[in-house]
């Protein structure tokens, strides 16, 4: 069970949580000007990342909220979690 | 050096196995199994067996590469060799044969999907899967002990039964049971005090389960004696593809491969070749979790699943009760999981099965799985000419093993794909002609 830190709460056990995915896929800013292929892209296609993986999870036990995380997906090691709208810890600004 | 068989070949009636290809030349002396055979060595000692496949090392060109000694990997590749005389063919696979998810599954065998497309894909293996064993010289133990799956609500009716009439309508067995038939066929299923009762059950009686190990060794043996390299301990690190963008080889752990023909069947691990080839895939790989019981007297005669509360088991012929948990809620590449997500599994089969409360688990481990978003599988070509994938097999690939290589070998062979799996492409992510497997069972395959 992984211990998870949500940046409202504070470190909690994973059950308190569910899991929301790749993070930062942007939906097309204009989504009738959007072809198939970036539709394609956006509701299917996934990075599945070996490595540091950006993913989304919520406190849905707790806070509710929405928040990402960078986590190893060959370790299951958090490396940050971080608010929803921040740029992940390390990006360039 | 390569181990070499001792015995001369003699093909007795395993037809499928006297290789008249051009790989003919390569192939090694294969003992056929017999129960004479077996009779002889066990009265001298169990002395004179020889290995089963040999170890070569890798040639510099092919004519095809296999990414993946899984059973759908090796099946492949025996199925080029025996059907499409394909003159050389290898098998790379990064660690040992059968050490990944086609040694890690609950070995359920079933084919009562509710599309039309995924029932044929299924019972095309299941047919397969009934004369597996003749047709390899290897007894995989397939045992078609039915395979029963609960209703515990109103709505689990419903679509239990719309899955039964629409098997039926297609051509593969399915029939509905009320409580008391299923605790004639499945006597220690408990059907008292229950938070969520059995309402009926949808029993297929040609599913069952085989040895998972043996599939991957009789089609690895099988595939050796028609000329194909098996080569364990060998990653791809890298897809070479020519200056029009097909594929020329591959880089591996044990230096470069050539071969204009290359089909990944790599499981979990998909998307990370796919992208040596500037694919990405839809695609997400999770945990998924399995466990044994200490092993036990014959106690249980089938498979039941049960999808409303999640559990699955079966006993095999060892003796130890199979169950197979959930995915993890997260995508990993760690091959373990939660101790929560078995928990909540061993808790539902206490409640359905009371007499195995007091039995104790002997070993739990994860494997990873390759997920789509409709939960069907791609075998199809890719946008890379000469790259064939075959993966998103999800929580269920092990029942469809023998199809699945059928159907991929022929798209290999061909450029073509065979009619039952023209459907299951790449491409129908974005014709929106999805075979939703996911909205039709809401759970695990």
């Amino acid at each position: 069970m992984l211990l998870i830190q949500c940046p409202y709460c504070g470190e909690r056990p994973e059950p308190e949580f569910t899991y929301g995915g790749q993070a930062h896929v942007a939906r097309p800013r204009n989504p009738a000007a959007a072809s198939d292929e970036e539709w394609t892209a956006f509701l299917y296609r996934r990075a599945n990342t070996r490595g540091v993986h950006a993913e989304r999870w919520r406190h849905m036990h707790g806070c509710g909220r929405f928040f990402n995380a960078l986590r190893d997906t060959t370790t299951d090691h958090f490396l940050a979690t971080y608010k929803v709208g921040e740029p992940p810890p390390g990006a360039p600004p | 050096m390569p181990r070499r068989m001792s015995l001369p070949f003699k093909g007795v009636g395993a037809h499928v196995l006297v290789a008249r290809g051009p790989g003919a030349q390569h192939r090694a002396a294969m003992q056929p199994f017999s129960g004479l055979a077996l009779l002889k060595r066990g009265l001298t000692g169990q002395r004179g067996w020889t290995p089963q496949w040999r170890s070569p090392q890798p040639k510099p060109v092919y004519d095809a590469l296999i990414v993946g000694g899984g059973g759908h990997g090796l099946g492949t590749a025996y199925y080029l060799a025996s059907e499409h005389r394909l003159g050389s063919v290898a098998v790379l696979e990064k660690g040992w044969i059968g050490g990944g998810n086609t040694g890690r599954n609950t070995t359920i065998i079933r084919s009562n999907y509710l599309f039309d497309e995924s029932a044929a894909l299924y019972d095309h293996a299941l047919k397969l899967w009934e004369g597996l064993a003749q047709a390899l010289n290897y007894n995989v133990m397939f045992s078609q002990r039915g395979v029963m799956m609960l209703a515990h609500t109103v709505h689990d009716m419903q679509v239990s039964k719309r899955h039964v009439h629409a098997n039926r309508a297609a051509g593969v067995d399915n029939e509905w049971l009320t409580p008391e038939e299923a605790k004639a066929f499945c006597p220690p299923l408990n059907l008292q005090g229950l938070r969520y009762p059995v309402l009926g059950a949808a029993l297929q009686r040609r599913g069952g389960t085989a040895r998972h190990d043996a599939v991957a060794w009789g089609y690895a043996r099988a595939a050796d004696a028609l000329g194909v390299d098996i080569i364990e301990n060998c990653e791809v690190t890298a897809i070479r593809r020519d200056a029009a963008g097909a594929v020329e080889g591959v880089e591996t752990t044990r230096g470069p491969i050539r071969a204009r023909r290359v089909g990944v069947a790599a499981a979990g691990h998909t998307s990370v070749i796919m992208k040596m080839a500037g694919i990405e895939l839809p695609l997400e790989s999770y945990p998924l979790q399995a466990l044994v019981s200490e092993p036990v007297k014959p106690v249980f005669p089938c498979v039941v699943m049960s999808n409303t509360i999640h559990a699955y088991i079966s006993q095999s012929d060892k003796g130890e009760l199979v169950i197979g948990a959930g995915t993890d809620a997260y995508t990993s590449y760690t091959q373990r999981g939660g101790l929560h997500i078995p928990s909540h599994a061993l808790e539902a089969i206490c409640e359905l099965f009371p007499l195995f409360r007091r039995l104790r688990m002997l070993r739990n481990w994860g494997g990873i799985v390759d997920v789509t978003p409709d939960r069907s599988p791609i075998i199809a070509k890719t946008p890379v000419p000469g790259l064939y994938v075959n993966c998103g097999w999800g929580t269920g690939g092990f029942k469809a093993t023998p199809g699945s290589a059928h159907v991929f070998a022929w798209t290999i062979a061909r450029d073509d794909p065979h009619p039952i799996n023209a459907p299951f492409t790449l491409e129908r992510f974005r014709e929106g002609l999805l075979i939703d497997e996911a909205a039709a069972a809401a759970v695990a395959h």
